[in-house]
């Protein structure tokens, strides 16, 4: 049992990391606020005084905000229902008794040890070139005209890039939980004469719930953030402009740190909306 | 003086000259190309020279641009040389970003360096950067195909020309493009290509007043020129393809022209690299019927020495040792003249053993037709031909070629496009205080 003396000991060898970690978050923050409201353009003789509200009302205004809103919103939703419901089915699979149960799990886990860029970089070269990308290949094999994965189903290309590297994380996840479900109450089940969708539906769904939730939840902080797929295959371009993308244009490719700070702002408040609607919405799971 | 302080003194001075002639570490940053890869691997030469010490941040493109900028901008400090490009010099040389390079020394022979290089890489007449090597950009073309076709190539062709050719080599049933070019988005990649090709049509990015110009019709014809020959004859998802994808493409045999740098002749005309190496031709950039300008560009890959370094003097030795008469001699010995690095000095198109490199003649008369000084049919306020030396262009310039690879991929028309170029760049320099 922790004594008083105790827990201030505690807390003064706590006290260095916590200030460490905080420090780490407030200094980015702090001058993240402060040069959204300033004029400041490296370039040009750096900080040019302040601007009040000037830069987030130009952030919004600007003709490509909407789009990259509609854009990191597509892809999230995208990669999230992919993920989750392909997540399901692989644990299901992984699950089943089978030979080289190990190596399988170990080469469905693999692509989550694979660096955003170099996969991004694979998919780009590898897969997706027009000209001498595998799918052009297969897509030729059959006689039909090669498609242009990135310029033509740019969206589609970067959420399937971007999947692929997630599912993964997703599976892992949702085979744990589905270790943990008892086998003798699926039994049952079966013996009262339960199909094996009811069974799917009304207790292996129920029972990953909870794992489905951390899923979502962990999965949407990284996402919302998502940036070097985009980088490596379209550069934005195609609709595929993110976000994090047009901030990290503004500040790095037009230099205008004061706008892209006022984009990082609002970036630091959608983040927040959709957490907090999540947890509200899906966290409920994580109390029952 | 006593014998004691006589001692200190001699002790003293000896701290001070060895001091001076401490041998440096310096941390130099380049970009991943071959001219420079091969420069790393020559750096102990420089050693042995002067014992300085030489680290190499090699960075891609894009990636070396943003973090030279970001750190010149940042005061950061993190490098002693930085290989920057003719866009970045005069901006950073007018902000008193770079130490000025006019006191190289005389063996050095710095009126050696081309003339239109130097003027590029100068701000008010001082030098800011010292040109590793120098580009234009041409037609390279398969001869073989050309013959095929029925056709010969002029050595100055028009792009009219250029279009029925690229037409007549088409062969999709074995996968031949008739001509590969940039359509990748990015100021430097597919931005670059469609401004020259814009120039060559009698369009320009500004007026005089610093209106943007894509309501023009030149812009429109240009736009609608390229997207139609690219339909025709160009290769399947040419939206994404940039220099190197090109490259790879022509190398592979997959093209009948592609019109790029010209540093890339001895890459195409390698045979270790390049499949269809003995079947290269060379010809200059194409004009439009009637146009003057050609749309071809000027470009260098310099080294440049951030102020504020504690190293100047190291650096300029490193300078001098990279981009002299010495090391393209020194490259030559070793991997042969057509791998010297191009397009810095007058000197090496007069040397007797470069003379004979195909591509030599070609990319010396590319980069003498290029003017950055005067770009455009009509007057424009700026300076740079496939860029405009504003420290705003990166940023305008990589959305608006973000819009022409959408008509590219078919998913808007040449108008809708450059509408929204037309309103995003206004938009940019109204907020920059231009207009």
């Amino acid at each position: 049992m922790a004594t008083k003396h105790s827990r201030s000991a505690a807390r003064l060898m706590m006290a260095p990391a916590v200030i460490l970690l905080l420090g780490w978050m407030l200094v980015p923050l702090t001058m993240t606020l402060l040069f959204s409201f300033k004029q400041y353009l490296p370039l040009r003789g750096g900080d040019l005084g302040w601007v009040g509200f000037d830069n987030y009302i130009r952030f919004v205004s600007s003709s490509a905000f909407w789009p990259s809103v509609t854009a990191t919103l597509i892809i999230v939703g995208g990669v999230l229902a992919i993920t989750i419901t392909l997540g399901v089915l692989l644990a299901i699979l992984l699950n089943q008794p089978m030979w080289g149960q190990g190596v399988v799990r170990i080469l469905v886990i693999a692509p989550f040890f694979v660096m955003p860029t170099v996969s991004a970089l694979v998919w780009k070269n590898m897969f997706m070139d027009p000209t001498n990308g595998l799918l052009a290949h297969l897509w030729r094999f059959f006689g039909a005209e090669p498609v242009s994965w990135l310029s033509e189903a740019s969206m589609t290309s970067i959420i399937m890039i971007v999947s692929w590297q997630w599912l993964p994380f997703a599976t892992l996840i949702l085979l744990t939980a589905i270790q943990s479900l008892d086998s003798e109450q699926l039994e049952a089940a079966e013996m009262d004469g339960a199909p094996p969708v009811k069974r799917f539906a009304f207790i292996t769904l129920p029972h990953l719930s909870r794992a489905i939730t951390i899923v979502l939840l962990i999965q949407t902080i990284f996402l919302l953030a998502i940036f070097a797929e985009i980088f490596v295959t379209t550069g934005g371009a195609f609709g595929t402009r993110t976000l994090t993308y047009l901030i990290f244009q503004r500040v790095l490719e037009s230099q205008n740190v004061g706008l892209g700070s006022a984009g990082g702002v609002y970036a630091i408040i959608l983040a927040n909306i959709v957490a907090i609607f999540l947890m509200r919405i899906v966290g409920k799971n994580l109390d029952a | 003086m006593s014998l004691k302080n006589a001692l200190y003194a001699a002790t003293a001075l000896t701290l001070v000259s060895s001091g001076a002639m401490a041998s440096e570490n310096l941390v130099i940053a380049t970009v991943n190309n071959g001219d420079m890869i091969r420069m790393q691997g020559l750096t102990q030469d420089f050693t042995d020279k002067t014992g300085h010490t030489v680290e190499w941040v090699t960075l891609e493109e894009n990636v070396l641009r943003q973090r030279v900028t970001t750190d010149i901008a940042a005061k950061g400090g993190s490098f002693d040389i930085m290989t920057i490009g003719m866009y970045e010099t005069p901006i950073w040389g007018a902000n008193g970003w770079l130490v000025p390079l006019d006191d190289l020394s005389a063996d050095y022979n710095a009126d050696d360096i081309l003339p239109a290089m130097r003027a590029g890489l100068s701000h008010d007449g001082t030098l800011y950067a010292a040109p590793f090597y120098g580009e234009s950009s041409m037609i390279m073309y398969r001869k073989d195909l050309m013959e095929k076709a029925g056709l010969e190539m002029p050595d100055a062709p028009t792009w009219q020309f250029i279009r029925e050719a690229a037409a007549a080599m088409t062969d999709r049933e074995n996968d031949i493009n008739g001509i590969c070019l940039r359509g990748k988005a990015g100021w430097g990649e597919g931005g670059a290509f469609i401004t020259v090709t814009a120039n060559s049509f009698g369009a320009r990015w500004f007026d005089e007043d610093w209106n943007a110009q894509f309501d023009q019709p030149e812009w429109k014809e240009a736009l609608e020129f390229f997207v139609g020959m690219m339909n025709e004859s160009g290769p399947n998802g040419y939206a994404t393809n940039g220099f190197n994808e090109n490259l790879n493409l022509f190398q592979q045999g997959k093209c009948g022209m592609w019109i790029d740098a010209t540093v890339a002749a001895s890459f195409v005309t390698n045979p270790n690299d390049s499949t269809v190496a003995d079947q290269v031709g060379f010809a200059l950039a194409p004009n439009s019927e009637g146009i003057e300008k050609r749309a071809n560009w000027l470009w260098a890959w310099a080294l440049a020495i951030p102020a504020g370094t504690q190293k100047a003097d190291a650096a300029k030795e490193f300078i001098e040792w990279a981009t002299s008469t010495d090391y393209i001699e020194l490259v030559a010995a070793n991997e042969g003249w057509a791998n010297v690095p191009p397009g810095a000095r007058t000197s090496l198109y007069e040397n007797e053993n470069y003379k004979d490199i195909p591509f030599a003649k070609m990319t010396l008369d590319s980069i003498l037709a290029a003017d950055p000084t005067d770009p455009t049919v009509d007057p424009v306020p700026y300076v740079g031909i496939q860029f405009v030396a504003i420290p705003e262009f990166a940023g305008i310039a990589t959305e608006v070629s973000q819009e022409f690879s959408a008509v590219y991929a078919g998913q808007q028309t040449v108008e809708e496009a450059l509408e929204k170029a037309q309103a995003l760049t206004n938009d940019a320099m109204e907020a920059a205080g231009y207009r």
